[in-house]
């Protein structure tokens, strides 16, 4: 039953299956075991990142294609759903209307560069990503009468999805029972249901091909696939996914500006979040996500006490001080990738091999 | 001669500035097996790549079946029944044996009596059907390589040099899958510079020299002529 629910692609490493069961437990009971805004919050941004993440390596590590534009996809799918909200007014259907127009958006726009910068190379594709992606952030920017530019969208969502809603009295386990908490819920279980459906994608018969193009697209060819459709289809599948996840993105933070969504930071870290969880795993994604996640949330405030127990020693609580965070961060992912160039969940599984 | 599956006239092919075709005409007879022979770098590969679209034909006629296949994109001229054997064993690494196989079966699902069959032919297949490819050995890379293009009936197989590298026991394995082959009255065009196999297996033949095809006649015509082969090859088969 397991083995069918993840398409008979079974973590392939005890390790790796300890890892991954710990962070569904950890993600699943995230409000009880976690309580506090901060950390639910970091949560839901892992289940977020997780899906686009997982979307970038359905791309990447499976279609063997790189794109700079997956942000603007993940923004378009958060733009969808604010514009809705903004326009229909607070309701479950403005939600529903915006998810979906954003990923159809996307998946479109998917189509257009994929089948004009496909057909020749790869490489073209990832030049014009990157150009259509930076001319859609400056959009974005400059149309302040409907995206509302650098400050962005505040909206409301449906009451039942915010703190002020109470289903019930009281806590469990120090969390509170309000809509916040179904918000919660509301993003793990869409990001449960993406990953799965990722996951049977990249084992169904249309994943093995893409597999086979990534290693050698004119043996592909050869056997009788069109590679164009397959990386065309691939590109809309993921931008779908990836604006899936801004979607989430958006009903989770209830704003939406072009730095949150839309700008070439994220897209950066979602390169080196597949690469440190192992591209053309999946399960790479819920690795890189959960650690790169937590290490920008957590990494400052464990600098800083560390910091401060050795203060009296030379040098040492310098060179941790939590303002150099983002330094010890960048020498974090450097070392991963010296240590695990097939990524975490590609070393474990090297193992069992 | 029988009607011909395949037919080139005149083909030339450039890759880059190098004019490596120069002219190739050449009929391949339905149901039999046609050796292209020929030294090394004399348009061998090109000819089986131009045929199946991956290097393309920049003039002349490229006829299976009674088609015109010559502009047409490669997917489509393997969809038409064309099975393609590389020389670089040219597997999925990736992927299972099984996810190989299956991958090559476009048709439909794969057909369990010729998948007996090429477990009987290639038995390493069968005992490493859940094992990834990457980690076969050299001939059994070569066994999955030509099983891919067999796992389905075609009505021609291009197979570039299947013994090149090879053990000998893993050449008798080959030599005997493609006897099989040609037992069920499959048409081939085999690049093949083992004489033994080439001998063996072959009903015609074809030489190629400076890109274009300079002598067509019976196999055994040539098997036996040694002045001949010294004339078409600079040495005598015999020897190799």
């Amino acid at each position: 039953m397991l083995t069918k629910l993840l398409s008979g692609d079974t973590p392939r490493s005890p390790v790796l299956a300890v890892l991954l069961i710990g962070i569904l437990v950890c993600l699943a009971l995230a409000p009880f075991l976690f309580p506090g805004v901060r950390s639910v919050d970091t949560a839901a941004r892992i289940c977020i990142f997780i899906v686009l993440v997982a979307s970038y390596d359905l791309m990447l590590g499976y279609g063997g294609i790189v794109s700079f534009a997956h942000t603007m996809f993940f923004g378009i799918g958060a733009y969808g759903v604010a514009l809705a909200c903004t326009h229909l007014g607070r309701g479950f259907d403005a939600l529903l209307v915006g998810s979906v127009a954003g990923a159809l958006v996307a998946a479109t726009l998917a189509f257009v560069i994929g089948l004009f910068s496909l057909r020749v190379r790869a490489i073209f594709f990832a030049m014009i990503t990157l150009a259509v992606a930076s001319a859609v952030a400056v959009l974005v920017s400059q149309l302040s009468a409907i995206t509302g530019g650098e400050d962005g969208l505040n909206y409301r969502i449906p009451r039942e999805l915010t703190p002020a809603f109470k289903f019930a009295d009281g806590q469990i386990l120090g969390a509170r029972l309000n809509g916040k908490l179904l918000n919660y819920y509301l993003i793990f279980g869409s990001t449960l249901l993406i990953f799965l459906l990722l996951l049977r994608i990249v084992h169904s018969p249309f994943g093995r091909v893409l597999q086979a193009i990534r290693e050698n697209d004119f043996r592909a060819e050869a056997i009788g696939y069109r590679v164009v459709y397959y990386r065309v289809a691939v590109t809309c599948i993921s931008a779908a996914a990836a604006a899936l996840a801004g979607s989430l993105y958006a009903i989770w933070l209830r704003y939406v500006g072009p730095d949150t969504t839309l700008s070439l930071e994220i897209m950066i870290d979602v390169l080196l979040m597949v690469v440190i969880g192992g591209m053309g795993t999946m399960y790479g994604a819920v690795i890189g996500a959960t650690i790169f996640v937590l290490a920008q949330n957590y990494l400052q405030a464990l600098m800083s006490v560390a910091s401060d127990a050795l203060t009296g020693l030379p040098v040492l609580p310098e060179l941790i001080s939590a303002d150099r965070w983002l330094l010890w961060l960048g020498v974090l992912f450097i070392l991963s990738v010296y240590f695990f160039p097939t990524g975490i969940v590609g070393r474990l599984r090297q193992r069992r091999r | 001669m029988a009607d011909p599956i395949l037919t080139l006239s005149g083909v030339k092919t450039n890759i880059a500035q190098y004019h490596i075709l120069q002219g190739v005409d050449l009929d391949v007879p339905r149901g039999q097996v046609t050796m292209l022979l020929g030294r090394n770098g004399v348009g061998k590969t090109t000819t089986l790549r131009s045929v199946i679209g991956l290097w393309r034909a920049h003039e002349g006629t490229i006829l299976f079946d009674g088609e015109d296949i010559t502009r047409r994109p490669t997917p489509a001229i393997a969809r038409m029944g064309i099975g393609f054997v590389p020389e670089d064993m040219g597997i999925f690494s990736d992927l299972t044996v099984e996810e190989n196989m299956t991958l090559a079966a476009v048709s439909g699902p794969v057909d369990s009596a010729r998948l007996d069959w090429l477990f009987s032919v290639f038995p390493p297949l069968k005992t490493f059907w859940k094992g990834y490819a990457g980690t076969l050995s050299g001939g059994q890379k070569q066994m999955l390589c030509i099983a891919r293009a067999m796992i389905e009936e075609r009505k021609l197989y291009l197979i570039d040099e299947p013994t090149k590298g090879l053990a000998p026991a893993i050449i008798s394995t080959m030599a005997r899958a493609l006897r099989e082959l040609k037992a069920q009255g499959a048409s081939i065009l085999l690049v093949e510079q083992n004489f033994a196999v080439a001998r063996a297996l072959g009903d015609g033949a074809a030489v190629m020299d400076d890109g274009r095809i300079i002598w067509a006649g019976a196999m055994r015509e040539l098997a036996t002529d040694k002045d001949l082969q010294e004339r078409l090859m600079g040495l005598s088969l015999e020897a190799s």
